[in-house]
């Protein structure tokens, strides 16, 4: 299993996605400015600031040479997550509905927050129950991860907003009292209709090591493991 | 020959309506602690200018780049003279107009 994580200009979460991800599997480094991605099994859309934000977060990223493939791949039903800008730039790819706004609270803000696991049968949340096992899956699981933003808040019109809804394509929610952006339906996380694209804005590659406080975010990349290998079998 | 017909255009993005708008807000809540009063409806976006030799361009270059049509509008104002059939019109439903720049 082997994961392909993007680094833009102004990336600056590549390098921990991508020992996140070696906790699980192999992982390379895949530059912007290449159509390559190196026979990964995955992809990682890491946080930052890609093309210095310039226009709107995600807008140029959308349109690098990688990003072609990363959008062929993903149309061939290949595991993409999308982490905070990479969140940003796969809304902005059309990959995934709607589009991040300034937070309400106008502030670049890092914290811990809790996040509801809405749904734990993903290929990004298959391995986040409690035990962090296959076995369970509880419908309501916490995952304690940072998240540190300015652009955070989810926004999808009406109609789209009624569609993920009923579409199940909610996979994470900020917890009671944690939705400090203002993202509808304490959105954190959502995916595309087929499953197999994911973004979200905090970070589960800051929770891989006890040494940050927490480990939560290792079960999303340990989830996608399970499913890149489920599907081979 | 290129570049000798370059029309100067302005592009004009802001929130869409209904959509919050918390920078327009603090704004908004700023004024009137600077004494000025009966100010409503204050909308912070960002202005895209450029010279282009083919205007009708513009809508699509809108529409694919400068902004999101998901969650902003867009205006776009050319220079007086500007040779576009659009120029002074409205295009209704997308949300889009054009008027000669005073």
């Amino acid at each position: 299993m082997k994961f392909g994580v993007v680094r833009f200009p102004g990336s600056c979460d590549e390098v921990d996605a991508l020992r996140a991800a070696r906790r699980v599997g192999d992982a390379e480094l895949l530059w912007h400015g290449e159509r390559d991605l190196k026979g990964a099994d995955a992809i990682i859309v890491p946080g930052g600031f890609s093309y210095g934000d310039y226009l709107r977060a995600g807008a140029i990223a959308r349109f690098s040479p990688v990003m072609e493939s990363v959008i062929a791949f993903a149309r061939d039903g290949g595991l993409v997550l999308g982490i905070c800008n990479g969140f940003q730039v796969l809304c902005e790819a059309k990959l995934l509905p709607g589009a991040l706004l300034p937070n309400a609270n106008l502030r670049f803000t890092f914290r811990q927050v809790d996040l509801d696991v809405v749904r734990g049968d993903t290929a990004f949340t298959c391995a986040c129950g409690s035990d962090g096992g296959l076995s369970a899956h509880p419908p309501h699981s916490i995952l304690s991860i940072p998240a540190k933003h300015s652009w955070g808040r989810y926004y999808a019109d009406e109609q789209q907003l009624a569609a993920l809804e009923q579409n199940g394509q909610v996979v994470l929610r900020y917890a009671l009292g944690e939705n400090f952006n203002g993202s509808l339906n304490d959105i954190a996380g959502v995916r595309n209709e087929r499953g197999n694209v994911f973004g979200l804005m905090p970070h589960p590659e800051h929770a891989v090591d006890e040494l940050t406080g927490s480990t939560d975010g290792l079960c999303i990349f340990a989830s996608m493991r399970l499913a890149v290998e489920g599907a081979r079998v | 020959m290129a570049g000798q017909n370059r029309v100067r255009a302005r592009v004009l993005i802001r929130p869409k309506a209904g959509i919050l708008d918390p920078q327009g807000e603090a704004v908004q809540r700023a004024l009137p602690a600077l004494g000025f009063e009966g100010v409503a409806n204050v909308h912070v976006g960002r202005l895209v200018e450029l010279d282009v030799e083919d205007p009708s361009q513009l809508e699509p270059m809108c529409e694919k780049l400068l902004a999101n049509p998901l969650v902003e509008d867009y205006e776009i104002v050319l220079r007086e003279g500007a040779q576009d059939a659009d120029a002074g019109g409205t295009r209704q439903g997308l949300g889009i107009r054009y008027r000669d720049i005073q």
